[in-house]
């Protein structure tokens, strides 16, 4: 009995112990690992300078739709860092976890950072690949993740389609240059992580459509001499959203943090960290200092050409939508 | 009341025993598979029909069974002499290779799969000598193994292996050396001998395995997604169209697919357990 009662204080003491120290759990997606540990270490400081108070913040990570999922069936993140607007809407439309003016909450449509899609070669490009039309001609190995599972596959197939739409002027022309770029395909893997795998250690493919931050992290990961960069005429601007899930700090009390928390990726030092980490900054400042790093290329929002992510998501990857159909015999 | 008077069981603890299967039973495996059916009750008829019957979707039932059926099958003529060897002979590294025929239970399935990708892909261990784009070509045109239909095939057969041994392994112990010596005393050949006496005395057991690994290798998806490139309409599995499902938040179209699943496994489990027992009274004779 002894025992059962100082096993309930102990229990008693270690809720305790939480209450007081607040903490925070940001549920992201797969490429943005190193920057938040990064991130998390420079908001914690700036946190106690500020206000005195200490805080841990623990970061979740894994495929953007499957963390999406994981959050409307009840993983309990204040703050949601995920790869595109769409699976945020997610947390909406499924649960009514926040409103559906979310993204008018933070300055630039709750995008604090961006990214967009470039190619990786194998080094010296045998294949002379520059533009999205390389990658239609017969013959080229072409890995792209899976856009029904990948949130960054998604970027890459409406990528190669405004493309082709601007360049031959139709949607069925473009439909006609993605279902090419598809035929040269070999493998369709879940998500960015593994294709990056299937082209870098397995060796498949002659060009892997990719996030920028994961084409320069393969670069200093695997060294410059293996791969080379290949920046398209024509690309994406890839918004990665942020967003306070409402319910969640409500219940535990951290909306000020939260909030504090996604305000800081907008200052000076947010931005820097970002751009370290391979993701263009939106601060002109920041984006001035390092405007060596990153490629300059001609980008289009998905707001402009395709209408928003829910349109866009019901015409290209729904069930029956341009994916499937490029597909279908 | 006669025709209800129960016949008592010479064992006690019935009904406590009985009682204790049917809730736990009901607690494991009852309440989850009903939750699929309750999902998908929501959905009307031809919502249900469309989902289940789209051409990616019938396709991936035509991979999933062919090559889950392709590697039961050759598990059941290689997972037998392996337990024939096991059994029948003692050699140096025996409980060794006992033991080894248990791996493919404990390796998490994603690890099995990525390693058999390493192996196989055009520059592993294997790859590079039958994949058509291998540096050191053996065929002259090579075999596609990872990322192909071979691919999937190969990672079910790899899993579904210990099933075939670890149930006719126990009946082969059984099975008496005397009664092959009696039927070569008595006249036969070799072969008349393993087709007349051994092999219907394991048949009702090599069901088994068969079963087992066929309906292991039909919801098998961490080996399979690694090694299969997922292509649709051709290595694309049917596990892995239902998690393409929930990733669309689509959760009644996927456990609709879930539920033919579970059908026709069920359908196929009750055919061989009636084929079984069918053959064990028509050999018993």
């Amino acid at each position: 009995m002894k025992l059962f009662t100082s096993i309930i204080a102990l229990a008693a003491l270690a809720v305790t112990a939480v209450a007081k120290d607040v903490e925070l759990l940001n549920v992201s997606y797969d490429p943005t690992r190193e920057l938040y540990v990064e991130y998390n270490k420079a908001f914690i400081k700036h946190w106690k300078e500020k206000t005195g108070q200490t805080i841990t913040i623990k970061q979740s990570h894994g495929g953007s739709g499957k963390q999406a999922r994981s959050i409307i069936d009840g993983l309990q993140a204040d703050v949601a860092t995920l790869a595109l607007a769409g699976d945020i809407d997610a947390l909406h439309e499924n649960a009514k976890l926040i409103p559906a003016d979310w993204s008018t909450r933070l300055p630039l449509n709750s995008a604090p950072y961006t990214s967009t899609i470039v190619f990786l070669v194998r080094s010296g490009n045998p294949h002379n690949i520059k533009d999205w039309d390389d990658l239609a001609k017969p013959g080229i190995s072409v890995i792209t993740p899976n856009p029904k599972t990948s949130g960054g596959a998604q970027w890459n197939y409406l990528a190669a389609w405004e493309y082709a739409r601007r360049k031959y002027g139709s949607d069925d022309a473009a439909k006609e240059f993605v279902r090419k770029i598809y035929k040269n395909v070999p493998v369709l893997d879940s998500g960015a992580r593994g294709s990056t795998t299937t082209f870098v250690q397995r060796g498949v493919g002659d060009v892997f459509i990719s996030w920028e931050n994961e084409a320069f992290l393969a670069l200093k990961e695997f060294g410059s001499d293996k791969f080379e960069i290949i920046v398209p005429s024509l690309s994406i601007l890839a918004q990665p959203s942020v967003t306070v899930v409402d319910r969640v700090v409500k219940k535990k009390g951290t909306a000020e943090i939260a909030k504090a928390y996604l305000e800081y990726l907008y200052s000076d030092e947010g931005q820097e960290i970002a751009a370290r980490n391979f993701y263009r900054p939106t601060s002109e400042k920041i984006a001035a200092k390092f405007a060596d790093s990153f490629p300059k290329v001609e980008l289009f929002t998905i707001d402009d050409a395709f209408g928003g992510w829910t349109k866009a998501k019901k015409v290209h990857f729904s069930d029956g939508g341009t994916f499937d159909q490029i597909y279908a015999k | 009341m006669p025709l209800l008077r129960k016949e008592r069981s010479a064992l006690p603890g019935l009904n406590l025993s009985l009682g204790f299967t049917l809730f736990y039973l009901g607690l494991i495996v009852l309440v989850p598979l009903s939750a699929a059916f309750l999902k998908t009750s929501g959905m009307t008829w031809n919502d249900f029909i469309s989902a289940v019957t789209s051409q990616r979707v019938l396709a991936s039932y035509r991979i999933t069974f062919l090559a889950s059926f392709a590697a039961a099958s050759v598990n059941c003529v290689f997972g037998l002499l392996t337990a024939w060897v096991l059994v029948r002979y003692t050699f140096p590294g025996r409980r060794l290779v006992d033991a080894l025929v248990d791996l493919p239970f404990a390796l998490p399935t994603a690890v099995a799969g990525i390693a058999l990708t390493a192996i196989y892909a055009k520059n592993g261990w294997v790859g590079q000598f039958v994949d058509p784009d291998g540096a050191h070509r053996l065929l002259p045109h090579g075999i596609k193994i990872a990322f192909s239909e071979i691919g999937i095939f190969v990672a079910l057969t790899f899993i579904g292996l210990p099933f075939v041994v670890r149930t006719v392994q126990p009946v082969l112990e059984e099975l008496e050396p005397e009664l092959e010596e009696a039927s070569a005393s008595l006249g036969a050949n070799r072969w008349q001998t393993i087709t007349r006496v051994i092999l219907p005395q394991l048949f009702p057991a090599l069901l088994t395995g068969f079963a087992l690994s066929f309906a292991r290798a039909l919801g098998e998806y961490g080996s399979v997604v690694f090694i299969s490139g997922n292509m649709p309409m051709k290595t694309e599995i049917t596990p892995l169209l239902i998690i393409t499902q929930l990733e669309q938040y689509q959760y009644a179209h996927a456990t609709a697919i879930a539920v033919v699943m579970l059908i026709a496994s069920f359908t196929l489990l009750l055919l061989i357990n009636l084929l079984q027992k069918w053959s064990r009274r028509y050999h018993r004779v």
